[in-house]
């Protein structure tokens, strides 16, 4: 209990409100009274709670595993500094920065995040955060369908199906058309009926992924661009990865003119599944049709700089029903978090970091495909996962049960989202998958197909 | 007042007055990278022709980069530093065991894909937490998949149009009923789902007229979005008949429970006959607003709409000793998921422990505080402010600053820049829009008789100030970190970001 009232200033307060009781302070109408009394839990003193909840963590058992799974969401390590500075209590427990003069911190700190994700983009303005990378996908395609009055838009299939997912959500709420571009052979999307699907003229958005959900990366090649541009259709980048960005052709250089994702690889702890951070980048024409929270560098009455929640004549709270969308609480501290990351690792760290990722998921698949009967599924480069395909006979959910009994989390099965891809594991390496780990994991792999060889026999 | 002459819980006033650069600002090539071991260098791994051209991103050192947030985070004002009579965003305590239960390695590493037989413990929380909020509100189910409150309001809108698509009422019923003293998410919720927003003006008790709402139903009825108690915090004692109303005409009942706080344990908007609701976690339930989010909304809903819950759902197989617990996902009539992942789980987390702690008993306790400290603080400022509805309140309550105004010049926005001066953060000010230069109140329990003692004397301070001398109202915040924004030039000129001085 959290509530510091003794017994003597309950009594003296009700007092001065002319209320008797507590109880007539929050008096109902009879017909609208709870009727009995409520089955809820007792009350825990801290040291309870402390067990009780650990005792939930502890059946977590997934923890002990040696992990190959990415898939939207990454293991990466986070420099203690990070949590250290991001859970001071003035960050952790203030407001939404509406009063800017007792905002000033937290504001320059948004104002930061929003110039690190435009110079990881390469675009010319940021938003202070939505969601996640699945909702920041939908806010964008709102923001195409706005900007061009069309009601469809167009997406890769090689986008998360969890994004796609949400997308569908969102466009059946707005009556919008959701079509897709199949996957081609080398595990990027395939363009080639892009031009006759632009020549339509009803998308209002291409949405592609890059690296996409196979791990491959996913731009579109000059010619496609140049029919992209012409078309009227808006260029949307989708990052599931944003240490990618730090490493990889930003989404400007290909004419992207939004990129959405999700930057829980950026010091955001797994959480099984959250609350992580979508961010939300765009060309400065698409300025005034940006969802959410914008903060901007202006003068006080003394001029000296300050920073302040700016063009909020988007916003819910003052358009109403006008607005270009509906957010308002968004993932402020989990930017502050990713703002604290990028500035502890820097340039180098970013670029040291992506390095290791790469070199270690470049080890990984040669380490994996050197096993019998295991190849890469799709041929297209990659960041920091790929599509393994296993033994013929066997299937993905079957190696991955043999690698479970063994302590290793080989993946995520790509059954699960591509029926046609059960035979495909999606495997992920970063900078704290260790050589142990890959080895260990190729030796399971061999283990398991002897297994299944003599069992056949 | 002077700089230094700073109250308790204002901004450290050695600090706060000092501006800081942009990280960007600082820094030198190279300085970074203390973290990870030698790796080729990325030209080398990074497949031909896809590399980018520049990394424009400073390197700091790492006692730069502790000092420069350490010095932001002293330029910010918090519930740790001080108090926030802010109304309707429940800026209680945030239990710090909270905070320390997210982060057990347990929950904190967790992969979103592992293997439910592998999450048993998440699983079960998530269970465990849906079924308390299930009871405590008086709903069949709870999920939850939303990430904030305005994103529950934008699921429970789709499930409605799901819903009702379903009996075949999908082309007419297109309007969502909103109180004009809603909250500005319910209108945009609703333009968000293709609904046309019908406003009702409030009545002379500041509640939502039987009669206009007797009015306003019909066959393209289809939601009521409201909330109780309302936004003025008083408590809408019609609420069974106007949910009779709306539910004879064929609509369905929505409570915003951004108000939940006032009653949790003490009424159930499932006994008033609402059929959907959401909670804001990061208000009622102790989530620490961290800035302005991550928040946590999950969404309620009554027996007949426990279909239509966003994917996936937690289910549970089995009676003691061997439950399991498994993320549904094929869920036939379900609007689909709304996020990349199940849930904020870090805050389901914190409100289960919150929960606990409090136990059932607690909670009703803890909403019969935040009522009593409501009206507490309401017959105080009574004294020397009007307050429009002059009767018990529930959690919060409006007191206006048009009379103060028309007197001295001095409006709600310098009253709320006064207390700045006076470390207090400012009340809601110009909301709900149906009051003059409205200030709303919204004490919350954790707050003690002393704050609220000290919080009443400043306020009646700044108002005495105001009647004497107006313009050291109307010239606050003067001890702040800076003083008063200048917004115009913010939104004419927008700066959003820092640009490095080669690119031209």
């Amino acid at each position: 209990m959290y509530t510091p009232h003794t017994e003597s200033e309950i009594r003296e307060m009700l007092a001065e409100t002319g209320a008797n009781s507590l109880d007539e302070l929050v008096a109902v109408p009879p017909a609208i009274a709870i009727k009995r009394p409520l089955e809820l839990p007792d009350a825990q003193p801290e040291t309870t709670l402390v067990r009780t909840m650990e005792g939930y963590a502890a059946r977590n058992e997934a923890l002990g595993y040696s992990s190959f799974l990415g898939a939207g969401a990454y293991r990466h390590y986070c420099p203690p500094v990070v949590m250290s500075l991001a859970m001071r209590g003035e960050f952790v427990t203030s407001y939404t920065p509406y009063q800017a003069e007792y905002s000033q911190g937290y504001l320059q700190a948004i104002y930061e995040w929003q110039s690190y994700i435009a110079l990881l983009t390469g675009l010319d303005v940021a938003n202070a955060s939505v969601y996640d990378g699945a909702t920041a996908l939908a806010e964008g395609a709102i923001m195409a369908l706005n900007a061009t009055g069309r009601r469809a838009v167009l997406v890769s299939r090689a986008i998360h199906p969890n994004y796609r997912a949400v997308l569908r959500t969102y466009c059946r709420g707005l009556d919008v058309e959701v079509d897709e571009l199949p996957v081609a052979a080398d595990g990027t999307t395939d363009l080639s009926t892009l031009e006759a699907r632009l020549a339509e003229g009803r998308y209002a958005a291409l949405a592609l992924q890059t690296p996409n959900v196979f791990g491959a990366i996913d731009i579109p090649a000059p010619e496609a661009r140049a029919l992209i541009e012409k078309s009227g259709t808006i260029p949307i980048a989708v990052i599931g990865e944003a240490l990618a960005l730090a490493a990889l052709a930003t989404p400007a250089s290909w004419g992207a003119q939004i990129a959405v994702g999700e930057a829980q690889s950026f010091g955001v702890p797994l959480e099984y599944g959250g609350p992580y951070v979508g961010f939300m980048a765009a060309t400065k024409e698409h300025l005034r049709r940006i969802p959410g929270r914008l903060v901007g560098k202006t003068v006080d009455a003394e001029g000296r700089n300050a920073y302040v929640l700016t063009l909020q004549a988007r916003e819910q709270h003052i358009r109403r029903e006008k607005a270009t969308s509906n957010i308002c609480t968004n993932q402020a501290h989990c930017a502050l978090v990713a703002t604290i990351y990028l500035a502890a690792l820097g340039a180098s760290g970013l670029r040291a970091c992506a390095a290791l990722n790469l070199a270690r998921t470049q080890r990984l698949a040669e380490v994996v495909t050197a096993v019998p009967g295991f190849s890469r599924a799709f041929s297209a480069p990659v960041f920091n996962e790929f599509a393994v395909r296993v033994p013929a006979g066997t299937t993905a959910a079957e190696v991955l049960a043999g690698l479970e009994a063994r302590r290793i989390l080989g993946g995520v099965d790509l059954g699960r989202w591509y029926p046609e891809l059960s035979d495909c594991i999606l495997m992920c390496a970063t900078e704290l998958t260790t050589d142990g780990e890959i080895d260990a994991l190729a030796a399971a792999l061999a283990s398991i197909v002897a297994r299944e060889t003599a069992a056949v026999r | 007042m002077s700089a230094l002459d700073t109250p308790a819980g204002a901004l450290p006033a050695t600090m706060r007055a000092i501006p800081e650069p942009l990280i960007f600002e600082s820094g030198a090539p190279g300085r970074a990278n203390r973290y990870f071991e030698a790796a080729p260098p990325l030209d080398q791994l990074v497949p031909a022709g896809h590399g980018r051209a520049e990394l424009p991103l400073p390197d700091n050192s790492e006692l730069d980069v502790v000092r420069h947030f350490t010095r932001l985070s002293q330029r910010t004002f918090a519930i740790d530093l001080g108090f926030y009579p802010l109304g309707s965003c429940t800026m209680k305590y945030n239990p710090k065991v909270n905070d320390a239960m997210a982060a057990l390695p347990g929950f904190r590493d967790l992969h979103p894909l592992a293997p439910d037989a592998l999450a048993q413990g998440a699983l079960a929380a998530m269970y465990d937490l849906e079924r308390i909020l299930a009871e405590l509100f008086g709903m069949a189910a709870f999920s939850l998949n939303p990430s904030a409150g305005a994103h529950a309001e934008l699921t429970a809108l789709l499930i409605a149009k799901a819903y009702f698509a379903k009996k075949g009422e999908g082309a007419t019923r297109r309007t969502v009923i909103v109180p004009d003293t809603a909250h500005g998410t319910n209108p945009a919720s609703a333009a968000m789902v293709g609904f046309d927003v019908l406003s009702l003006k409030s009545n002379a008790r500041g509640r939502v007229d039987l009669a206009a709402i007797l009015d306003a139903v019909g066959d393209d009825t289809a939601v009521c979005m409201m909330t109780n108690p309302n936004t003025l915090g008083l408590f809408e004692d019609q609420i069974a008949e106007i949910a009779a109303a709306v539910h004879a005409a064929g609509g369905l009942m929505y409570y915003d429970g951004a108000n939940a706080n006032a009653l949790m344990g003490n009424a159930r908007p499932g006994d008033m006959g609402f059929d959907l609701m959401h909670l804001n976690l990061h208000k009622t339930f102790s989530i620490p607003h961290g800035g302005g989010g991550a928040g946590l909304g999950p969404i309620g809903v009554a027996a007949h709409l426990v279909d239509f819950l966003p994917t996936p759902v937690v289910a549970k197989a089995g009676e003691n000793g061997t439950t399991s617990f498994t993320l549904e996902f094929d869920r036939p009539d379900s609007v689909g998921p709304m996020r990349s992942f199940w849930s904020n789980f870090a805050h389901v987390v914190r409100a289960l422990s919150y929960v606990l702690s409090n136990g059932g008993e607690g909670l009703a306790k803890v909403s019969q505080l935040a009522v009593l400290n409501a009206n507490y603080v309401r017959v105080k400022v009574r004294e020397f402010l009007e307050t429009p509805y002059d009767e018990l309140c529930r959690h919060e309550f409006v007191a206006s600053a048009q009379d103060l105004k028309r007197e001295t010049g001095v409006r709600a926005l310098d009253l709320a820049k006064a207390l700045l001066d006076r470390g207090y953060h400012a009340p809601t000010i110009y909301f709900p829009l149906l009051v003059p230069e409205c200030l709303m109140i919204e004490p919350t329990e954790t707050e003690s008789k002393e704050t609220l003692d000290a919080f009443i004397a400043t306020f009646r301070d700044v108002v005495e100030t105001a009647r004497t001398n107006p313009q050291a109202v109307l010239d606050a915040p003067v001890a702040t970190p800076v003083r008063r924004v200048d917004e115009t030039r913010a939104a004419r000129e927008p700066n959003l970001r820092w640009v490095p001085p080669s690119t031209p």
